[in-house]
């Protein structure tokens, strides 16, 4: 082989190297600064614990932990008929007995311990797919759980995020369609900024038979789930869930973060809140603010966002799908009432100049 | 086939295998597959043992299923599209509780108390209020809470067996004028609009749901069924193949290789039947009896 020969390998090499390196430390990654860690170093677990779970709007409290812990989380799947609106029944699939399921907040290397168990009287099988799972079907090949039985599995929450779970049993689109959703935080080893409050809010859809409003227990309509034409889109499984009394509250001077997820099926969500920008976006629910004064920020369907804003002036501040005729006519509106001082020097009506 | 005496020696007491032993009947084979990784030997429902009862064996009627052309929801393990179901007998209604009790009075290793856990879990029987006694559990109910293996028990009594997947499948796409009643929209919005109501408890009695074109009634929203070959109607022998088939009970990984995209309750079947292992009781899982035609 003669010596320009070698050089061209040589000369090749390199720049394939400084290219892999360059990837390696590439532009375009994550906030975190690496592109891809190689090896995950898994810290060690130390004691156990048992997660509190909560009902929408209210979150778990924040982790405090410094290390890793196993984390048991207990769930159920049960089927029920309750008010999708006033005067408006649906049989939900649900985890937990609500739409969407329970919060789940565990930190970043925790071992999670988590049980499933399938109500006797539940109609269908059910399982998780939790997008917080790293592995086959996110859980759900080894979490199907007939009724009347109860399955387990473990899992390493090796990345942070905010994650939807969701059940997969075939057909997915129908246990989805029927409530079967909820989030779950892999809240990073460093913890998340001290706000004043927390909510979880969760849009989703519902087909029905029958039209938006029309009263009695409406069976599920497979048609316009195929067809992505709902007659419901809401925010925590039913309309009003957060207007009237059940609005959100908060006050002035206050820092709010909101965990919003998206179960679907179908739609995205243009998710806004009237009358406020977001300070701060964590885009998808991952674990970079990659953007501030947002007005508007999408939620896939199957996927999270977390806002965060400081409440300066007090108001009825609208949640609403700014995909209006969802919120006016489907449903996709609550109420975050904000109480404290006038700051006329950021709004007020001069009618007289 | 591998003789498990071993696996009952070292799950029984010696003196209850000297019982097994002197008791082997013929030997029944689950479907092969990670769920049914049992095989064992299965009382013999044909000799009655001494603590007996009298009791005759019910008579149910037996509709005739003519045989076709059937395409399941997924292909077969040998890539068959389309299976050809020869003509056979199908039970117009599932075997019900006071029908199961017969059984249990001729059958004590079939009782709740007496029942091997390698052939049924806690919970068989579970909603009668003990071996010979229905409780609450209405007599002309479906029976549920039986394993595989005693629903395989009771049809070998009654002198009939269990219908195999394809069988059961094919009967429960007709419609009360078609013999596939798939393509009709009203079979398919009656059917899922069954499932948009939970389970009634207790459960009413069998028989009671409009014929279909063959005259079975209630294949669909009573309860679920056990067939023959339950799991080997997803698993496949090979591993890799029956990865895609375990891939198939979630997600929308359900929907590849499927061929209907929108009969949602076989999809609902398909699911049901994945979960499922040969020793499971589940409080909406009956059957009912087929025979050759």
């Amino acid at each position: 082989m003669t010596r320009p020969i070698l050089l061209t390998i040589a000369a090749v090499a390199l720049t394939a190297l400084l290219g892999l390196a360059a990837f390696r430390s590439g532009g375009d990654a994550p906030a975190d600064g690496d592109a891809f860690a190689s090896e995950i170093t898994l810290p060690e677990i130390v004691g156990q614990e048992v997660a509190v779970l909560t009902e929408a709007p209210n979150v778990p409290p924040p982790i405090t932990r410094d290390h890793a812990t196993r984390v048991v989380v207990e769930m159920e799947t049960v089927e029920l008929t309750k008010e999708l609106a006033d005067g408006v029944e649906y049989t939900f699939w649900t985890f937990g007995g609500d739409v969407p399921g329970p919060f789940v907040r565990v930190r970043e290397g925790d071992l999670v311990e988590f049980h499933l168990a399938n109500a006797d009287d539940s109609t269908v099988p059910h399982n998780i797919d939790l997008h917080a799972v790293t592995g086959t079907g996110g859980g759900a090949e080894i979490s199907l759980v007939v009724p009347g039985h109860e399955t387990a599995f473990e899992f390493r929450a090796i990345k942070p995020g905010l994650y939807v779970y969701h059940c997969a049993t075939a057909p997915v689109g129908l246990h989805v369609a029927n409530g079967m959703y909820g989030l779950i935080l892999v809240e990073p080893a460093e913890g998340l900024p001290a706000v004043d409050k927390e909510f979880y809010i969760m849009q989703s859809e519902f087909y029905t038979a029958g039209r938006f409003n029309e009263p009695g227990l409406q069976p599920f309509d497979l048609e316009k789930a195929v067809d992505e034409e709902p007659e419901y889109v809401v925010f925590n499984g039913r309309v009003g869930s957060m207007t009237g009394e059940n609005a959100l509250r908060a006050s002035v001077g206050e820092t709010v973060r909101m965990y919003v997820g998206n179960g679907g099926p179908n739609l995205t969500s243009s998710f806004h809140v009237i009358g406020e920008m977001f300070d701060r976006v964590y885009g998808e629910g991952g674990t970079a603010v990659n953007q501030g004064n947002v007005q508007t920020t999408g939620v896939p369907a199957g996927g999270s966002t977390i806002v965060e804003f400081l409440l300066d002036t007090p108001g009825r501040y609208t949640l609403v799908d700014h995909a209006l005729f969802r919120a006016f006519n489907k449903g996709a509106v609550g109420i975050l009432e904000v109480t404290g001082d006038e700051h006329p020097e950021i709004l007020r009506s001069t009618p007289d100049a | 086939m591998t003789r498990l005496s071993t696996v009952l020696l070292s799950a029984s007491a010696l003196a209850l295998a000297a019982l097994v032993a002197a008791r082997l009947g013929p030997t029944v084979e689950p479907p092969a597959g990670p769920d049914l990784g049992v095989v064992a030997e299965v009382p013999s429902a044909a000799q009655a043992p001494a603590e007996a009862l009298p009791a005759e064996v019910p008579a149910v009627e037996m509709a005739t299923v003519q045989g076709g052309v059937y395409r399941p929801l997924y292909q077969t393990a040998t890539g068959v599209a389309e299976v050809e179901v020869a003509p056979f007998a199908l039970a117009v209604r599932p075997v019900t509780n006071a029908e199961f009790l017969a059984f249990a009075r001729a059958h004590p290793d079939w009782r709740r108390s007496r029942v091997r856990p390698l052939f049924a879990e806690d919970g068989y029987l579970g909603h009668w209020a003990g071996d010979l006694a229905l409780g609450d559990a209405p007599p002309q109910a479906p029976v549920v809470n039986v394993s595989w293996f005693a629903a395989r028990a009771y049809a070998e009594w009654a002198g009939k067996r269990l219908p195999t997947t394809d069988e059961w499948e094919f009967a429960a796409s007709a419609s009360a004028t078609q013999a596939d009643g798939r393509a009709d929209p009203d079979y398919a919005r009656t059917i899922l609009a069954r499932y948009s109501r939970p389970t009634p408890n207790p459960l009413p009695d069998a028989g009671q749901g409009d014929p279909n074109v063959w005259g079975v009634r209630d294949l669909h929203g009573l309860v679920w069924e056990w067939t023959d070959d339950v799991a080997s109607a997803l698993v496949t022998a090979d591993s890799r193949q029956s990865r895609d088939a375990n891939s198939r009970r979630y997600c929308a990984a359900g929907a590849v290789g499927a061929s209907d995209f929108e009969d949602y309750a076989a999809f609902l079947r398909y699911g049901f039947r994945g979960g499922l292992e040969a020793r499971f009781a589940v409080p909406n899982l009956g059957f009912r009896l087929a025979a050759d035609a």
